[in-house]
């Protein structure tokens, strides 16, 4: 019994000293934006002896920060929706309409997944270029649809043939068409899988970089990432000012986290323990 | 003979043509062909466009010397590649992304599991934890990057702390060479420890209850029933995760830009942030389509060996 207990404070112990690892450094950060520079120094960690307000206030003052969150959103919401859309589209051609020879094309769709989209970056770049889309938020939506299209098929696809093939059965004795099956029956039924993809899309799209940063080079045209490493680029070591940006930055995926968790833990693990 | 030809020709064709309308009625039940017609084309043209060309772009455009504009013209051959293999930079760069994976196997994952079996129980006090220790995986990498920057401040934060306590010179460790890169491995586990975390969590909660009470009636102690009965049983998360850690390695890059942007004197490198750097920004298009086939065919050739040996072994 003493042995139990002894194991179960250590257990605490070391639990709580991992929890202090990853949460220092995210208060320092919320507290650092009401800290002058001078007490920054000094105290970079406790809550701040005097609270400036100046540096959060600064923050939203020019108003640049509401654009770029406008435009994360709406490369995060039109990503969203076209994986949906095409993604449900093409599983369900594999799970239902099964014409011949589908199983190729559903491994080449797979195939695509294990493809890192680093690898040929330089040769998306050019194409983005050459369609004309540089510069424009559907230059980073399209490419980031067509990445996600393999693992998204592969988890509606897996999905869709767990529905009740009486279901199916049923409503094509009935004489329903393949598409009404497909927009009255399986798009209602499958919601949980749609917000599994949808959050995993939408968590990859809010936190790109690499792309937004090829694609797009005015200023209006930047999503939130691009902009918090201008400010940092713009305001150098005046780490209140950068702390202060990153909390207001990073809130909305916190908030979004804490009000959703249960469907970003499965759209972020579940769905890759399942595939 | 030639009449016969024609006929037979005439006649196939006519059948052929009553077979293709047969064929379509027989199979466009409740618009089964107009559905596929419809549904299929958008995601494969999107996929192949750019997905898979731009792949096989890389691989021919990566024998030309070429800045992007106009036709590739300057036919180099394998020069790109020797290039490659010869720079410094490039060496660090793969000897980087191989502590990545090396941090992530010795440290990372073990200490992710140590974690999910000391949490991965029903209770409040054990949600928060997992809650709080996921936390990391879902921010941005830049804006993890950046808090780490200040965290490793020499004038602020810990380091400062550090270098205060032992009353030495101010020891900015993102401009180390020598640390600079430790310091980046330390922020890879802080990030994504909770991810793996939670793959083992999903795993442990579906271990049946009855087998580790058998154990331990079966007087198993402890560490016996965690290293006999649960980890055998959650070994098919072990290999995914194993698999996911190994694959992000090699394409790390967005925690690189804000923490060194792959300084001091390009020591930090990973293969993505050294394509950028020397690729992209420069708009080497051929060298850089070097370096994103060489990355390519150690991600294919990865994710093959693994899949088809020790994946295979556990489905």
């Amino acid at each position: 019994m003493l042995a139990m207990r002894r194991i179960s404070w250590g257990k605490y112990i070391f639990l709580i000293l991992v929890a202090g690892f990853v949460l220092v450094p995210m208060f320092a950060t919320v507290l650092g934006g009401f800290k002058s520079l001078g007490e920054l120094r000094t105290n970079p960690f406790g809550l701040p002896v005097v609270w400036e307000f100046e540096y959060y206030a600064q923050v939203f003052a020019d108003g640049s920060i509401w654009l770029l969150m406008k435009n994360s959103l709406i490369i995060a919401f039109f990503s969203v929706l076209l994986t949906i859309i095409i993604g449900t589209m093409t599983a369900f051609t594999f799970s239902h309409i099964k014409f011949a020879g589908y199983k190729y094309i559903y491994n080449y769709f797979l195939i695509g997944m294990m493809f890192p989209a680093a690898a040929a970056i330089l040769p998306l770049f050019l194409k983005i270029r050459d369609l004309g889309l540089l510069d424009s938020l559907s230059g980073v939506v399209i490419p980031q649809v067509a990445f996600g299209l393999g693992f998204s098929i592969l988890l509606f696809r897996t999905f869709f043939e767990q529905l009740p093939a009486e279901l199916f059965d049923a409503a094509r004795v009935d004489g329903c068409s393949y598409i009404k099956f497909y927009w009255h029956v399986i798009l209602p039924l499958s919601t949980p899988i749609l917000a599994t993809v949808g959050v995993f899309v939408l968590v990859a799209s809010w936190n790109n970089y690499l792309l937004p940063l090829l694609v797009l080079n005015t200023e209006q045209q930047y999503p939130w990432t691009l902009g918090i490493m201008q400010y940092r680029g713009e305001y150098g070591i005046e780490w209140n000012r950068i702390l202060a940006y990153v909390t207001v930055t990073i809130s909305p995926a916190i908030v979004f986290f804490l009000f959703a968790q249960k469907y970003i833990v499965e759209g972020l693990t579940g769905g890759a323990v399942k595939g | 003979m030639s009449n016969d030809v024609t006929t037979i020709g005439k006649r196939s064709s006519t059948s052929s043509n009553q077979n293709v309308s047969r064929w379509f009625k027989k199979n466009n039940h409740g618009n089964r062909l107009l559905t596929l017609v419809l549904f299929l084309p958008p995601a494969l043209l999107l996929f192949t466009i750019f997905v898979i060309l731009p792949i096989g772009e890389a691989g021919y455009y990566s024998l030309f010397r070429w800045n992007g504009y106009g036709e590739p013209s300057q036919w180099v051959e394998f020069s790109n590649y020797v290039r490659l293999f010869k720079h410094g930079a490039f060496d660090t760069a793969v000897w980087n992304t191989f502590k990545i994976i090396l941090i992530s196997l010795v440290i990372q994952l073990p200490l992710a599991l140590i974690i999910a079996l000391s949490i991965y129980k029903k209770s409040w006090a054990n949600s928060l934890f997992r809650l709080i220790f996921f936390l990391p995986y879902i921010l941005a990498e830049v804006a993890a990057g950046l808090i780490w920057r200040f965290v490793f401040d020499g004038d602020y934060g810990v380091m400062a702390k550090f270098t205060e306590a032992l009353n030495t010179d101010t020891w900015y460790i993102l401009a180390d060479k020598n640390w600079a890169f430790v310091a980046i491995l330390v922020v890879l586990v802080w990030k994504y420890f909770g991810f793996h975390m939670m793959i083992y969590i999903a795993a442990l909660q579906g271990v049946p209850k009855d087998l580790i009470e058998a154990s331990k009636l079966d007087g198993a102690s402890r560490f016996q029933a965690i290293w006999y009965v649960k980890i055998p049983l959650i070994m098919s998360g072990i290999t995914i995760s194993i698999f996911f850690s190994i694959l992000g390695a090699l394409q790390t890059f967005d925690l690189i830009m804000p923490l060194t942007g792959g300084g001091p004197s390009n020591s930090t490198h990973t293969l993505v942030s050294y394509l950028y750097t020397f690729g992209i920004t420069r708009m080497n298009v051929g060298f850089g389509s070097a370096v994103g086939v060489v990355l390519f065919i150690c991600c294919v050739i990865f994710a093959f060996t693994y899949q088809s040996t020790i994946m295979k072994d556990k489905k």
